[in-house]
């Protein structure tokens, strides 16, 4: 262990500023991108399921949607 | 092994990938696709990303948990620069991480352009925005770095000015996958600016050698690993491992997207969007 206290592992022998807005920004950036991921498949696949319930319905017989 | 989406048999079309060759325009002697799944075949791949993108999910959170607790609490400080060095644990990882994305991305999508495959140019489009994260973080780190030891946020030093060269290349890969409409000739646009774009790789890779010297008191030079006590060089290569298999997670869950998109006309798409609840 190289730290005497949590309070100088906070401070980084006076550069936390630095270090800590450095990983700050990472976390913030890949969990940005993580929710962007999640949101974006969730809404694509809602809009592809409307879109093929809209544009197959009328075409297909009642007897067809048996199988579904 | 055939892998299976949930309420549809898979059955590659066959040629999927290709263009029309004589024998399948004659419609004459293709292999059974159930026979080898080929995960060329983008609905085999959408299954198969499905399945790995977890196990690299965990992986890189159990090594960056690894890398950053060897970061913080088992390395000692520097002699020169204290625990300001400790931004090094995120910034050089990020750098090897996307030039490698970038070496990747330009092979993919110059396979794509080359052998016309849609699979390969879906890959290079899925891999681009994760690079682009991680050449802005490497920039962001390198000059949170540097401050206190040139005195300014930015310096033209030969490595920044490569990666920011690589931040560039990335944003112009997706401006342009997002500025053409037709995704073949958008695939053909961006392949052919990763191409050119690999010719400015070996000047980052070479000023790294030849300008190491540049980053002032840096104790820490990244050429020698004999100059690194082990503690440090564990931190940073768990760190750039964990960062990969985070790279392979996003990458294949942004790849299932693009498939998702892209196939959007064809019948098992269809019917997987109707299935999932």
């Amino acid at each position: 262990m190289t730290w005497s206290s949590w309070g100088a592992f906070w401070a980084m022998g006076g550069d936390g500023l630095y270090v800590w807005s450095a990983y700050l920004v990472a976390i913030v950036v890949i969990a940005t991108e993580i929710a962007v991921l999640a949101l974006s498949r969730r809404s694509i696949l809602e809009h592809l399921g409307r879109f093929t319930r809209i544009n197959r319905k009328p075409r297909n017989p009642p007897a067809d949607e048996t199988h579904t | 092994m055939v892998i299976a989406i949930r309420g549809y048999q898979p059955q590659c079309p066959k040629a999927h990938n290709k263009m029309p060759t004589l024998s399948s325009t004659l419609n004459i002697c293709d292999p059974p696709p159930v026979a080898r799944p080929g995960f060329a075949c983008p609905q085999h791949c959408y299954a198969l990303a499905g399945r790995l993108t977890p196990w690299f999910s965990w992986a890189a959170a159990v090594l960056c948990g690894f890398g950053l607790y060897v970061g913080f609490f088992v390395a000692p400080t520097d002699a020169h620069q204290g625990e300001h060095y400790r931004i090094a644990f995120l910034h050089t990882p990020s750098m090897w991480v996307s030039v490698l994305i970038y070496v990747l991305m330009a092979a993919a999508s110059g396979y794509g352009v080359v052998r016309r495959h849609r699979l390969a140019s879906m890959l290079a489009s899925a891999l681009a925005p994760t690079g682009a994260l991680f050449a802005f973080l490497a920039l962001w780190t390198g000059s949170l770095w540097g401050k206190p030891i040139w005195g300014v946020w930015w310096v033209w030093e030969a490595r920044l000015a490569s990666e920011l060269l690589v931040l560039f290349l990335f944003l112009g890969f997706i401006a342009l996958q997002e500025a053409i409409d037709d995704p073949r000739r958008a695939d053909r646009a961006s392949g052919v600016l990763a191409l050119v774009g690999v010719f400015g790789l070996p000047l980052l890779y070479f000023s790294v050698y030849r300008w190491s010297a540049m980053y002032g008191t840096v104790s820490l030079s990244l050429t020698p690993p004999a100059n690194m006590t082990p503690p440090v060089f564990t931190g940073m290569l768990a760190m750039g491992i964990g960062l990969l298999a985070y790279t392979a997670a996003a990458a294949l869950a942004r790849l299932r997207i693009v498939i998702l998109m892209r196939e959007r006309s064809s019948e098992w798409v269809a019917t997987y969007a109707k299935v999932r609840p």
